[in-house]
């Protein structure tokens, strides 16, 4: 009896194989991010079905691939992304790592997939370092960086008048990297930085870090976080009378999701700087319905990382099929820089040896809530930063990749 | 303006008075705790969560019941009260009887889906909810400027301790309340029903963390997580007061407050730590808090 049962389990394996045809190259992708703590909002399940949308989009079938797509949350602790990572490289045969918000755990990823020989497509990290001092032949930071931040929104700042800075940065890898980048711009537009205050992550009040932003007589403020932290600060900053006051605050990572926490009341007038906004065009706004459905998010609106997540998956995948595998990371890596980019979100671009992708970044400001004629009508564009000044200069990078 | 240890006296005093805001926080959360504590021996964890809960609530009648601030301020901690009364009749009760680790893991067991369900709905990044029309603006003191709404928070928190601290130490109803933590039996045989007097005890504590939520709504961000980032603290707080004691919480929620705004001047990177490492001082020099009774 049992015997037979094992037989018919074993034909029914050998059909199922034979259906996937024999050639099909097995790729495995995983997305590894925060599905239940600050940057869920703004990644989290967004990120999985924007994966997800890409793998239906580029039908591998078509292309001879045979694609999956699993998911983990690093909880934005570096040992635990590490592990997961680890574990899906190790033992679970995934080819390419995904997305990856918050810095310290992208860097930590960075490392590994260099190590094991696999592919990281940074959508959701800000630190600039993965393509300075720290690049790699296996990463590719594919959005926005903390130099590209600093560089649209600082510049644009500085040149309208609001030279002197006071910054309320996160205590950690981003936060340093934002201010370090963004005082870089500033200096050099002429504008003078007069002091900050290093904020702990998630700090639910932030009245005592305003009050010395307020007592500095800084023009500008400058928000070094992200999320919570950034929502936090503008609102209490408006409650505070900063704005009221002749100060200004300078969001450096905002992204849509804290718009709409605000608010249009509280943030109108704030102005931040994004390489995707999904009311752009009509490319961006069928991505934004189907995205709605598929991540089970009526109402809400994609950010900028879902987006690069999309199109970061579509270009992995045009190189794998290219190559006909996807084992080794660094020849994926090395196809994909050799090919130029092109998908429905972000156009036509390029990735840099350093492993820099660039595309457009756009100078937005947010409506006044009467010009907003329905929900998610947030941002009008105030400029638009070509590709090539949007970032970092590949000399300037330090990246070993482009000297050695 | 003159200096006191390098630091500006306007930077101090606007600090010292930040503080105070914060502290009014502290006490009113602490508060809660301390009351559920001393009357139900039970560690309320699920606090954060029905903090939160009381924020969330504050938006949603806005949003679908057209509810302001002022009217949430009353519906939102009954509301959310009555969650409270339901946990107690259906877990808490029957935890009364054993050790309170089982209450310390129920209810932590509960602030988890709680927080889950809320994340799952509504995402992560937060909700808007604005300062109430009548409170908007501020003065300048001097020093600092003070925003109408926090000195709001102050005096409201401040009258809502001192009338629960009357109410428990100095009414019958609380001579009652505290009898019954004594002797529940001898209670009971002069005709008072200790476990409704209980359950309603519950509901009460719940429903000032809930009133802590409203009160928060228009100045941390609405999300999630708001409660859980501030629980932690809060704890400590009613270690540091001495477990169970009403006045002890409400003192050292002030007090702390204050400890920490002078920390974000002098030292920012330890105003996350530093009541902690208040907390393990108090431990070891005394263990049963500083208001507290050793038993």
């Amino acid at each position: 009896m049992r015997s037979r049962r094992l037989l018919f389990a074993f034909a029914a394996l050998l059909c199922s194989a034979a259906a996937a045809r024999a050639e099909d190259v097995a790729v495995k992708i995983g997305v590894l991010t925060d599905m239940s703590s600050l940057y869920s909002g703004i990644s989290g399940e967004g990120s999985v079905a924007a994966a997800k949308l890409a793998v239906e989009d580029f039908n591998p079938a078509a292309h001879g691939l045979k694609v999956e797509v699993i998911s983990g949350d690093h909880q934005n602790k570096p040992d635990i992304g590490a592990g997961i990572a680890r574990q899906w490289y190790d033992a679970d045969h995934v080819d390419v790592v995904v997305d990856v918000p918050t810095s310290s755990v992208a860097l930590a990823i960075n490392e590994l997939a260099r190590e094991k020989n696999k592919a990281f497509l940074g959508s959701g990290p800000a630190s600039s370092d993965l393509t300075g001092p720290k690049c790699s032949p296996n990463t590719i930071q594919w959005t926005y960086d903390t130099w590209m931040l600093a560089n649209g929104t600082g510049r644009a700042v500085v040149k309208t008048g609001g030279d002197t800075w006071f910054f309320l940065t996160a205590d950690y890898a981003f936060g340093h990297a934002l201010e370090r980048d963004t005082s870089a711009v500033v200096t050099a537009n002429g504008g003078k930085v007069l002091g900050h205050a290093l904020v702990p992550l998630n700090t639910p009040d932030f009245s005592s870090f305003l009050l010395q932003a307020q007592t500095s007589k800084a023009k500008i403020i400058g928000l070094a976080n992200a999320g919570g932290d950034t929502i936090n600060a503008i609102k209490q900053g408006a409650e505070f009378g900063i704005t009221a006051g002749g100060q200004q605050f300078a969001g450096l990572l905002v992204f849509i999701n804290d718009i709409e926490a605000l608010g249009l009341k509280a943030a109108q007038g704030l102005v931040l700087t994004e390489t995707w906004y999904w009311d752009m065009t009509d490319a961006n706004r069928a991505f934004t319905k189907r995205w709605q459905v598929a991540a089970n998010r009526p109402g809400k609106f994609p950010a900028m990382v879902p987006a690069g997540v999309y199109s970061s998956v579509i270009h992995y995948l045009k190189a794998v099929a290219a190559l006909k595998s996807a084992s080794d990371g660094r020849a994926v890596v090395a196809k994909m820089k050799e090919m130029p980019t092109d998908d429905p979100l972000f156009g036509k671009g390029s990735i840099r040896a350093d492993g820099r992708k660039l595309h457009n970044a756009y100078l937005f400001e947010v409506k006044k809530p009467e010009d907003s004629k329905y929900p998610g009508d947030d941002y009008k564009v105030r400029a638009t930063i070509p590709a090539d000044e949007a970032f970092r200069p590949l000399k300037d990078g330090g990246c070993p990749l482009v000297s050695g | 303006m003159f200096e006191i240890f390098g630091v500006p006296s306007q930077a101090l005093f606007g600090q010292l008075l930040l503080g105070l805001i914060n502290g009014s926080f502290y006490a009113l959360l602490s508060l809660g705790l301390a009351v559920i504590f001393g009357m139900l021996n039970i560690i309320n964890f699920t606090h954060g969560a029905q903090y939160m809960m009381g924020a969330f609530a504050a938006y949603l009648l806005l949003q679908h019941a057209g509810i302001g601030y002022w009217g949430a301020l009353l519906v939102a901690p009954i509301l959310i009260g009555a969650t409270g009364v339901i946990i107690e009749r259906l877990f808490l009760q029957h935890l009364r009887k054993l050790d309170p680790l089982y209450g310390l893991l129920l209810t932590f067991g509960l602030a988890l889906v709680i927080e889950g369900l809320f994340r799952n709905y509504y995402g992560s990044s937060g909700l808007p909810y604005q300062v109430p029309e009548a409170l908007r603006g501020g003065r300048n003191l001097g020093f600092m400027f003070l925003p109408n709404y926090r000195a709001w928070v102050i005096i409201l928190s401040l009258a809502v301790c001192l009338a629960t601290w009357f109410a428990i130490e100095r009414t019958r109803l609380g001579s009652y309340l505290r009898a019954a933590t004594e002797n529940p039996v001898l209670v009971r045989a002069f005709g008072i029903n200790v476990p409704r007097m209980v359950t309603l005890t519950y509901g009460f504590g719940v429903a000032l963390a809930a009133l802590g939520g409203v009160m928060a709504a228009p100045i941390y961000n609405v999300s999630p997580q708001m409660g859980s980032d501030l629980i932690i603290v809060v704890f400590a707080v009613v270690v540091i007061g001495g477990m169970g004691s009403i006045l002890g919480a409400i003192v050292t929620g002030f007090v702390l407050g204050i400890v920490e705004g002078l920390t974000k001047v002098f030292y920012p990177e330890a105003s996350n730590t530093v009541i902690f490492v208040i907390m393990a001082i108090v431990l070891l020099v005394r263990p049963a808090g500083l208001f507290g009774r050793s038993t």
